[in-house]
């Protein structure tokens, strides 16, 4: 049960994003509530890659010889974490980007107010 | 912003700088590589924007963009490369010459010069994450300032 | 070696680095760049022609990343290691589609977009995009999936925003954005949930060892909902309209055919990722949500005075045709009557129907706002006077979108009618009323716009780029609907029968005998 604490923390995260996009109305805000369920996933997806007792996923600095039984941390999903911390960066700035033009434009972040489109 | 800002600004900017550029080119050895590096040398631009102001650095956004581009080329050009096996091949690894170093075995610090098309694909992704974070720092900064539209 | 064995790596690696370097070309002149752009795509096409040949003729495609050669996909253990490319019969058929849309985009975008505003962004956005989007569809791994999806998010949202000097695309923009970003996680969860289970991320890997455990149920639940928001299916369609009717002409009709990719990233999912796990309750599912989004998407369109954003619910409601016909191919998945079969091949073939016709309406569209200065249906008229070719090239797209024959649209929608009979008359039925309806509604649009007294414009006439792109589109409509029983045996079928039975095939060729 213990082992499944960072699963339960990553989903804590997510609802609190899903709570934050669902009750919010700042363009900020949703956001934030975006980045809240990124970072969740992420921290599932690295999560993942935890081995107990294992050593860093280096190439050199496997162990050598004998005792070849020593576990290493799944690299994969660091690297998948990593591509996708990238991919979050570009997402989020595009975010802010519209919201800072929409906040030029009509001076308010409220997503209620703003609303040309419609129907 | 403060004098002492700039001032330690001015201090500090050396050293994110180089210290980002270690990161992109230990990146095959050590944690790290191009977007870490380039981000780190981004919070450079940051430091300035915060420091200084965006519209003092305004003139170096096509600079930026520029090496964006060439960042981007870079690294698809360099996947091109491989073509001769396949796409993303690392015909450089294990062949003696430029980054072509066998690397050795064991907990070894690592050499440089190993790693082959690697080495140069975190350079071209550090340098296309440097412009391109950076960029995206001044370009905010630019936005969110009311003045001078 | 040749390059023939490069094809499925060169048609996404090409349109990357064409994005790349065409803002360096702009900076020489901007006759390099579109003479850039025009090189790029037309080497583009080439690849996914000739790998659609390959594939057709050949059999499924498997490329490796990264590899000594492109066909080392499996490690030591005959466990699959690397990045790899995969492409069936589906995925060509889906390629061919996206170089349809974006050969048409590209040459329609050179004479429509403007020199001051943005149209190098516009372009190099555009480039992206459409590597995004052929990547998604020769993808064989799950990473790359969920990468590719995110590509074409950022660059989509990127193209309906840029206008910033516009209020109401970057409101568009930043409602889409928020869409595919959830949509994006809720397929990166699903990955990781998958991954966690099986440790490989290889779509055909994944394929032969998914069982239909409660995890694998809770990922196929994410992916559905995931790519159901890409593809704008209702109850997720709200960001589609404004998307569509916000967007450049070039841009929506590059978003129709992303759109389509998330539809055939769904497909892949429950056909080949799922497939040796299928149950008949998800193509209930997807049964009802195609009925509803065909319901939905038309009587919105009833009601819009906007020419944009009614064009913009009749490609949602294609959509639904298409969800509705995979759905019957679901339900009846393994089970293996024929008409599951008719109904895959009919919504396979809708897609490229649909592809064509919304493509050459989105382009009318365009050339209707250029040339009267909005998309106001209540204060245009009187078109067809000096738009002769445009008002023919609408009319010629909404007749063949509401399914009149002969025009491409009535074979396959006839082929979903068929099929769905089977199942259910009622949606028949209801599939059948949304056409008539659609039709009504572009018979108003029609008469409008283009009919009436002759009114005084505003805007610049059509250039030669335009009306090219829209002739490419018009010429396959019309091509399409003249023969249509060709088209099916030699393109169609194929592609629906990877869907049907080719999973076995997929799973060969990846892991090998």
């Amino acid at each position: 049960m213990i082992g499944n604490l960072p699963f339960v923390v990553c989903m804590i995260l997510v609802a609190l994003g899903l709570w934050t996009l669902m009750t919010r109305r700042n363009l900020i805000k949703l956001a934030i509530g975006i980045v809240l369920i990124e970072n969740g996933v992420n921290l599932f997806l690295v999560s993942l890659g935890y081995v107990r007792g294992g050593v860093a996923p280096i190439y050199t600095y496997a162990p050598q010889g004998v005792p070849v039984n020593v576990p290493m941390a799944m690299p994969t999903p660091q690297a998948l974490t990593l591509t996708s911390i990238v991919i979050g960066v570009a997402t989020t700035a595009l975010l802010l980007a519209f919201a800072v033009l929409i906040h030029r434009q009509r001076g308010t972040l409220d997503a209620g107010r703003i609303r040309e489109l419609r129907g | 912003m403060s004098v002492v800002v700039r001032t330690v600004t001015r201090l500090l900017l050396p050293a994110v700088v180089m210290f980002g550029a270690y990161v992109v080119m230990h990146g095959h050895l050590t944690p790290g590589g191009g977007f870490q590096g380039g981000a780190v040398i981004a919070s450079a631009v940051a430091l300035v924007v915060v420091a200084f102001g965006a519209r003092r650095i305004r003139r170096h956004k096509e600079t930026l963009s520029v090496l964006e581009d060439v960042g981007a080329l870079a690294f698809v050009v360099l996947a091109f490369l491989g073509i001769g096996g396949t796409f993303f091949y690392n015909s450089l690894a294990g062949t003696g010459g430029l980054f072509g170093q066998e690397v050795a075995m064991g907990a070894n610090p690592g050499a440089l010069n190993t790693g082959g098309m690697l080495p140069l694909m975190n350079w071209a992704v550090g340098l296309k994450v440097l412009a391109g974070l950076g960029s995206i720092v001044l370009l905010m900064g630019l936005l969110g300032g009311d003045d001078d539209r | 070696m040749s390059l023939a064995m490069h094809v499925p790596i060169l048609a996404i690696a090409v349109p990357l680095l064409g994005a790349f370097a065409l803002p360096l070309m702009a900076k020489v002149h901007h006759r390099l760049r579109d003479l850039w752009a025009l090189v790029v795509g037309a080497f583009t096409v080439a690849m996914i022609v000739t790998l659609a040949v390959q594939v057709f003729t050949v059999g499924v495609q498997v490329y490796t990343l990264g590899a000594d050669t492109p066909d080392a996909t499996l490690g030591p253990q005959g466990f699959p290691i690397r990045i790899t490319l995969v492409a069936d019969a589906m995925g060509a058929f889906m390629a061919l589609i996206s170089a349809l849309l974006g050969g048409a985009a590209l040459i329609y975008a050179l004479g429509f977009l403007e020199e001051s505003k943005g149209k190098t962004l516009s372009m190099s956005l555009f480039l992206l995009l459409w590597a995004g989007m052929l990547g998604l569809k020769l993808t064989g791994d799950m990473f790359n999936f969920f990468v590719f999806l995110e590509l074409t998010s950022v660059a989509a949202c990127g193209l309906i925003g840029y206008r910033a000097w516009e209020s109401r695309p970057p409101e568009a923009a930043f409602k889409t954005l928020v869409m595919f970003i959830l949509g994006g996680l809720m397929v990166l969860l699903a990955v990781a949930i998958l991954y966690g289970e099986y440790g490989a991320l290889n779509m055909a890997f994944l394929s032969a060892q998914i069982g239909g455990s409660l995890l694998d149920r809770v990922a196929l639940g994410l992916l559905l909902g995931g790519l159901l928001m890409k593809a704008g299916a209702v109850p997720m369609h709200m960001w589609a309209p404004d998307a569509y009717g916000e967007a450049d002409a070039n841009t929506a009709i590059v978003l129709v055919a992303n759109t389509q990719a998330g539809l055939y990233a769904l497909f892949r999912v429950v056909f080949t990722l799922y497939g040796g796990a299928a149950t008949p309750e998800v193509g209930y599912l997807v049964t009802t949500l195609g009925a509803l989004t065909v319901l939905v998407a038309v009587l919105m369109a009833v009601v819009q005075t906007n020419l944009g954003r009614l064009v913009a619910y009749g490609a949602i409601s294609q959509i639904g045709y298409m969800l509705l016909a995979a759905g019957v191919g679901l339900v009846t998945l393994g089970v293996g009557p024929e008409f599951g079969r008719v109904a895959l091949q009919g919504g396979v073939f809708h897609m490229f129907n649909d592809a064509a016709c919304i493509g050459l309406l989105f382009l009318c569209v365009g050339a209707v706002r250029r040339a009267a200065g909005s998309g106001d249906l209540r204060s245009l008229g009187g078109l067809a006077h000096t738009e002769k070719w445009t008002s023919g090239f609408f009319l010629l797209g909404a007749l063949a979108l509401a399914g009149i024959p002969p025009l491409n649209g009535f074979a396959s929608k006839l082929m979903i009618y068929q099929s769905v009979f089977q199942l259910s008359p009622i949606l028949t039925a209801l599939a059948v009323l949304a056409s008539i309806l659609l039709l009504a509604v572009f018979v108003r649009a029609f008469q409008g716009a283009f009919l009436g007294p002759r009114q005084s414009m505003s805007g610049a006439p059509l250039s030669p780029a335009m009306l090219a792109g829209m002739a490419v589109l018009a010429v396959v409509v019309i091509a399409f609907g003249l023969v249509p029983d060709l088209v099916v045996r030699h393109l169609v079928a194929p592609a629906a029968e990877a869907l049907w039975t080719g999973r076995d095939v997929y799973l060969a060729a990846v892991l090998g005998g």
